[in-house]
């Protein structure tokens, strides 16, 4: 338990380094969950797009 | 359409594709080992003690405000002299990816200079260049979409990336030039790192961690930026016929 509360603790300098870790990991997963919505966004709006494109006889 | 203006784009989301699992794994990896060797497996500093942690998701944040400001410059400059669209998508796919990571790198300075340096915040020349630097992400990202017509907005928001480059070799080289409260380079430097291996090697692995992350979220925002592009063609073309 001493070891994970020593580890928690940073040193002291708990409130310091952990705010730093969690930033980082709260900007990069939405960073990557923001990507990955507009892709699927963007793949949706083609796929309602393109079918009555070519049921008009329009190229590929 | 013209076609030769597709083929390209076609070409890139076949091959990108192919990329895009090996560089969001192998991110995810290094990201993994780099936290567990931060933060377990590393010494604390014998100066700032364990606060020398943050150093594994500052300086790697820091590397990749610049590289992603280089990596628009160079995509805006290719767009701007061969008028390859898909340079001006790569340069719009990383603008929020290098803004991102310039925010963490000035959140996580801060988070670092408050024990060490007695502050948040000072307006030295090497913070108050990243800064710059951030503004320049945001104006970008503004410009570029500023306008109904994406070419327009793509050629202006071009040339600010070009005439903002100047501040990357600003605040690369700031804490040489001017004295600052931030410490000097301790990596790449000609006489050799400064900084003992065993905090070397799990910054080294967080900052390929970082490249392949934003290679990963550049493919997927370029895809994105793609389709949207196709949709708007098509409706385009819808709309005149």
């Amino acid at each position: 338990m001493t070891a994970i509360n020593d580890f928690l603790a940073m040193g002291g300098y708990a409130l310091f380094v952990w705010p730093a870790f969690g930033l980082a990991a709260v900007v990069l997963v939405g960073l990557w969950l923001g990507s990955h919505r507009r892709l699927r966004a963007s793949r949706r709006a083609l796929s309602l797009i393109e079918p009555e494109r070519r049921a008009r006889g329009g190229e590929p | 359409m013209s076609w030769h203006l597709l083929a390209s784009p076609a070409r890139f989301m076949r091959y990108s594709e192919r990329i895009r699992p090996w560089a969001s794994a192998l991110a995810l990896g290094a990201i993994a080992i780099g936290l567990y060797q931060g933060l377990f497996a590393s010494p604390a500093d014998y100066q700032q003690g364990d606060t020398v942690r943050i150093m594994y998701v500052h300086v790697p944040s820091a590397w990749m405000a610049l590289f992603c400001y280089t990596a628009m410059a160079v995509s805006s400059a290719g767009y701007l002299v061969w008028k390859q669209p898909l340079a001006e998508i790569a340069a719009r796919a990383t603008a929020p990816i290098g803004a991102c990571f310039t925010a963490l790198a000035l959140a996580t300075g801060s988070l670092w200079g408050k024990p060490m340096w007695g502050t948040w915040w000072v307006w030295d020349a090497r913070l108050t260049s990243v800064l710059v630097l951030l503004f320049l992400y945001l104006g970008y990202m503004a410009l570029a979409d500023a306008f109904d017509d994406p070419v327009k907005g793509g050629k202006a928001a071009s040339i600010l990336a070009l005439v903002g480059f100047v501040n990357v070799p600003i605040v690369k080289f700031s804490v040489d030039w001017w004295n600052t409260l931030h410490q000097p380079v301790s990596v790449a430097r000609m006489d050799g790192p400064t900084i003992d291996p065993a905090m070397l090697a799990p910054l080294l692995i967080m900052a390929a961690g970082f490249t392949l992350y934003y290679v990963a979220l550049v493919i997927v925002r370029m895809q994105a930026l793609v389709l949207e592009r196709r949709v708007r063609a098509l409706q385009q073309v819808a709309a005149g016929a």
